[in-house]
């Protein structure tokens, strides 16, 4: 018994919308004190390789076309790489704020796969809508660990990096398998 | 001696210090009750998204992943497991910091 896409969606955006929590208070904390306990420091990596995990598993359920089995595998990759990444950058393997150029690829890569695998315009439906807009965030919030790579003391690269988990998860939640793009208002899809 | 004048001196008492909770541990304090109050209003917004509201036609999935109640599950989690500890550390690195 396979959940329908929608269902899928608001579970991803639930992870977003705690990663996104975690990654404000870290923010907001300093990553000092956030790390000061061991089972914190690790959750969001966790959390993240936990999800790729889950990515797999939508993977083998996508089989419907083969550009959404294409698009959840890469997701799945890019989420593992970048949480087994940051459980190195945790550990203190890996000491380099280059590190997390990785992060920003995973972002760019996701993005440019929501843009490739929606087949239909922007206003066709909410969920061809969302997925152009997701893919556009990602691409463009790509840039938060790029610029964390670049300058690693600056508050803004983590804080937006931050946020797009926030918007991410405003996004996925927002997704209905068929609705017009406003609800009630209209625009775009069948109800 | 006229004890109309000359009253006994008070003693002074310990007082509690006042604490001052810096807007870093409001901030943290509040982004699990804020998430909380998002999921409340939300469901509230859309009581159909809620299936316990509107029952026909829904399957197992609807009943255990409804998007509001998912986020005041967030919301519940972060309050309950990660703010507490967070808000010690955060304090005692500030008593640490108006100490040294």
């Amino acid at each position: 018994m396979v959940p329908k896409a929608e269902t899928a969606h608001w579970i991803a955006a639930a992870v977003a919308l705690m990663l996104g929590l975690l990654l404000i208070a870290e923010a907001i904390v300093g990553p000092e004190v956030f790390r000061r306990r061991a089972w914190r420091a690790y959750l969001f990596p966790a959390v993240v390789v936990v999800s790729s995990v889950g990515l797999w598993i939508i993977t083998i359920l996508s089989t419907f076309s083969t550009m959404h089995l294409l698009a959840h595998a890469l997701w799945a990759q890019a989420a593992l790489v970048a949480g087994a990444v940051e459980l190195a950058v945790v550990r203190g393997k890996l000491r380099s704020p280059t590190w997390s150029l990785v992060p920003g690829v995973a972002l760019l890569v996701s993005g440019l796969a929501f843009l490739v695998h929606e087949p239909n315009t922007w206003l066709y439906s909410r969920s061809a809508f969302l997925h152009h807009a997701i893919g556009w965030m990602l691409v463009v919030t790509a840039l938060f660990p790029l610029g964390q790579a670049l300058r690693p003391r600056q508050l803004v690269w983590r804080v937006g990096f931050a946020l797009t988990f926030l918007l991410l998860a405003v996004l996925l939640f927002a997704d209905r398998d068929a609705a017009p793009i406003f609800g009630r208002y209209g625009l775009g899809g069948g109800p | 001696m006229n004890s109309e004048y000359a009253t006994s001196i008070p003693r002074e008492e310990a007082q509690e210090p006042v604490v001052r909770r810096s807007w870093r541990t409001l901030a943290i304090q509040l982004l699990g009750p804020l998430t909380i109050v998002g999921g409340i209003v939300w469901a509230v917004a859309q009581p159909y998204r809620i299936v316990l509201l509107d029952r026909a036609g829904q399957g197992i999935y609807d009943y255990l992943f409804q998007a509001p109640l998912l986020v005041v599950l967030v919301g519940l989690a972060f309050t309950f497991c990660v703010a507490p500890g967070l808000v010690e550390d955060l304090e005692a690195e500030e008593l640490r910091g108006t100490e040294g």
